[in-house]
């Protein structure tokens, strides 16, 4: 049984076997129609997004030769901040996802392109493309569901560290493209035993992104500042800042794809020989959209249209707000539930459920303004009690 | 791009040593990037940056041909009349690699060169560059290549024979070296006077006996045999030829020099594999790419892999230079050209060229 038909309302009770084979055929089409027609437009609008970054990062680095003087640098760290968002998002993730590669272009092709991110690109589109976009909100085996270090589900048994959940998921944000590099590595896993911590590909791989790091650092926190000769703070700072601001968005724009309220996760066993309809099926349950004008899906990397994206990860990003009404007319005609909202209500129910699923499973809900006292009594009672006391209060409640 | 070129060596030590650390410094700063990316938004043709050209202008020559001024960048070496260039151009956003002769003489004035080009019905590449290209647009090129050339010593009696678009290659050389000879002659074949590109020079190289000019107009006169030519010109014997052409004609030529036992005085060029044999297919991996493909036994595996969105190395695409060749780790291929197979067993890394090779079987190629 899946988490999913395990719930009162699932949300999939009402389609046949030959409704999820139809939606297969539909999607393939509507893929196939976008492969089609991809063209010289598209081409050039990844040329100008590429061009237009570049002159922002180079700019915006200008400027910030003179970050002792206050205008300057906040001019230039907005700029940075821009420069490394637009990198990461709209080209670095997009690329890495071989949705540029039939253009031939050996300079814009998932295979030798490197990004401004502690993570090295290899082993990103490992972890990303093949584990998260074929596992998508698969617990256990998704690691962008919580990082294997959230409660992503009431199914994961609560336990007193996932108060904490809130604090992690904040540090997370602000160092994401370090928490990223971690998970690609899998330094939990990895770093357990002392069999695994010496195996020669993972010592590999962790080198390889020490050197990375290395590189990383170097240049934003020891030549740019170096360069700017007085203001060597300020631009220390600036980049900090940058790097800061990117990590915030990005992590903000990931955790609104598949986190917040109404979006489905499922069990391991679930997807056993799962068909293409089905695979459609988890790919357009798990995900969630962000409504918002042209420049903010931009800035998103077009993961604002994340239900697309998990349908089609390798369609060019510019091309998803075309197919994203046809989807939706999908989503209707089939009564499944499209999940768009705006950036701060996403933003919104994704941290809310990360605080629900910090408390042991009910509390936030059962808990009003009369009777605080009450339930702070019972949370103290299953934080300090053994496995025993939660099991009975859980039960109690 | 994080790859690291090598640098060529400075003469002067202290000079290359200041260099080197320049760039390293450049490269600390613009890491992920290379100083190259950077300064490819300002001057795509520099020194030192990868060769591109940049198309100056589009002239039409007949109704389906048309001659494209391309300026090289910096680090563009002359080339020997008759020699061909390989040029990447996007058409519908792709990158194309085709390869055209140089029609241009050496040394212009602009620093340009011109390659001509023959619209073929269905050529992807061929229509866009006659019909679509347009001045301003930035080309990749290779360095200009290829042995249809003039050797060192010099024939008394010279014959081109040419077809279509074949007479690019000749012209390259009638322009550059025709006052060097003086008993040429030229027998050209196209399907009307009009559709004789350079007609007009021709003529005139002709008016001015430069050349003897033989014009077959194939509309009317049927299409050119070796045993016509022979009448045509009956001291071919005691000629070296080069011709270029389509393949037919071509292989009819290189019958009846072989028959005649002059086969060495006889240069050709092709601009097409001619396709012998074709045979089963199957799958093909790409094990670093973590790709597979099935492909039909007609279709080279460069295009096949290309089609699928590989990054494939490649050159001619006819089996001449060597650029595409990577290595069968297992499976079997077959030359398209000759039907002969190729097999490999584990360990084995055969090299094998991708662009004349279609799958035989389940392929692993070390790529």
């Amino acid at each position: 049984m899946t988490v999913l038909q395990k719930k009162s309302d699932n949300p999939i009770a009402h389609l046949t076997e030959a409704d999820i084979e139809s939606i297969g055929l539909e999607l393939d089409a509507l893929r196939q129609g976008v492969m089609d027609s991809r063209g010289d437009a598209d081409a050039a609008y990844i040329r100008r997004v590429i061009d237009v970054q570049r002159k922002l990062e180079l700019g915006s680095r200008a400027v910030l030769l003179f970050s002792k003087f206050p205008p300057a640098w906040v001019l230039g760290t907005m700029g940075l901040s821009v420069a490394k968002i637009l990198e990461n998002m709209e080209i670095g993730h997009n690329i890495l996802h071989g949705q540029w590669d039939w253009m031939r272009d050996p300079k814009i092709h998932s295979t030798t392109w490197e990004w401004d991110m502690a993570s090295p690109s290899e082993q990103w589109k490992h972890s990303h493309n093949i584990l998260h976009h074929t596992y998508t909100n698969v617990i256990g085996k998704d690691n962008d569901l919580g990082y294997g270090i959230m409660r992503v589900d009431e199914d994961q048994k609560w336990v007193p560290l996932y108060l904490l959940q809130p604090v992690w998921n904040f540090v997370n944000a602000c160092f994401f493209e370090y928490g990223i590099a971690a998970y690609d590595l899998e330094l939990g896993k990895n770093l357990a035993t002392a069999e695994r911590r010496k195996d020669p590909e993972f010592k590999a791989r962790g080198k390889a992104v020490l050197r990375k790091i290395r590189k990383q650092m170097t240049k934003d926190y020891v030549v740019h500042p170096l360069l700017s000769g007085p203001s060597f703070l300020p631009t220390l700072a600036a980049n900090f800042t940058a790097n800061v601001v990117r990590n915030l968005w990005s992590h903000s724009v990931i955790m609104c794809g598949h986190f917040p309220e109404g979006v489905e996760t499922f069990e391991k066993k679930s997807i056993d020989g799962e068909s293409r309809g089905e695979w459609y099926l988890r790919q357009m349950l798990g995900s969630a959209n962000i409504s918002g004008s042209k420049a903010m899906h931009i800035m998103t990397g077009n993961l604002s249209h994340q239900v697309e994206h998990h349908l089609f990860p390798d369609l060019p990003s510019n091309r998803y707000a075309e197919i994203a009404p046809k989807v939706k007319d999908l989503f209707d005609r089939y009564g499944l539930r499209y999940h768009s909202a705006s950036l701060p209500r996403q933003v919104g129910s994704a941290w809310h459920k990360v605080l629900r699923l910090s408390l042991p499973n009910g509390w936030l809900a059962q808990t009003t303004p009369a009777n605080v006292p009450a339930q702070v009594v019972k949370l103290y009672k299953m934080t300090t009690g053994g496995p025993k006391v939660r099991r009975q209060l859980q039960n109690a409640a | 791009m994080t790859a690291t070129v090598s640098r060529p060596s400075s003469a002067r030590p202290v000079l290359g040593k200041l260099r080197d650390r320049v760039v390293k410094v450049a490269e600390l700063v613009t890491t992920p990037l290379l100083p190259a990316d950077y300064l490819d938004l300002v001057d795509p043709l520099r020194s030192g940056a990868a060769l591109r050209g940049r198309i100056e202008e589009v002239r039409p020559e007949t109704r389906d041909a048309a001659t494209i001024v391309i300026r090289p960048g910096r680090d563009w070496l002359p080339h020997t009349p008759g020699q061909y260039v390989r040029i990447g151009i996007d058409v519908d956003g792709v990158r194309q690699w085709r390869a055209y002769s140089i029609t241009s003489v050496l040394g212009r004035a602009d620093g340009c060169f011109t390659i001509t080009v023959k619209a073929i019905p269905g050529g992807k590449v061929s229509n866009h560059l006659v019909r679509r290209a347009r001045s301003g647009t930035i080309v990749q090129l290779d360095q200009a290549t290829g042995d249809f050339v003039l050797p060192a010593q010099r024939p008394e009696k010279c014959l081109f024979v040419t077809a279509g678009s074949g007479v690019t290659p000749v012209m390259g050389i009638l322009r550059n070296h025709v006052a060097e000879h003086d008993d040429v002659v030229v027998v050209h074949s196209a399907p009307t006077a009009e559709d004789v590109i350079f007609g007009a020079e021709l003529r005139e190289l002709a008016r001015t006996g430069q050349i003897r000019l033989v014009e077959r107009h194939t509309e009317t006169a049927g299409l050119l045999d070796a045993a016509a030519l022979a009448e045509l010109v009956p001291d071919l014997a005691e000629r070296s030829t080069w011709a270029c052409g389509p393949v037919g004609m071509l292989e009819a030529l290189e019958e009846h020099w072989a028959a005649a036992g002059i086969a060495e005085q006889l240069y050709t060029e092709r601009f097409r594999p001619r396709v012998l044999v074709t045979g089963e297919g199957g799958t093909v991996s790409f094990a670093r790419s973590s790709r597979s493909l099935e492909v039909d036994g007609a279709t080279p595996i460069l295009d096949a892999a290309e089609e699928a969105g590989l990054l494939m190395p490649s050159g001619c695409r006819m089996g001449i230079c060597y650029g595409c060749v990577l290595p069968l780790r297992e499976g079997a291929v077959r030359d398209l050209r000759t039907g002969e197979v190729t097999t490999a067993a584990p360990g084995d890394g055969v090299l094998i060229q991708t662009c004349i090779s279609a799958a035989a079987g389940a392929c692993d190629i070390d790529h």
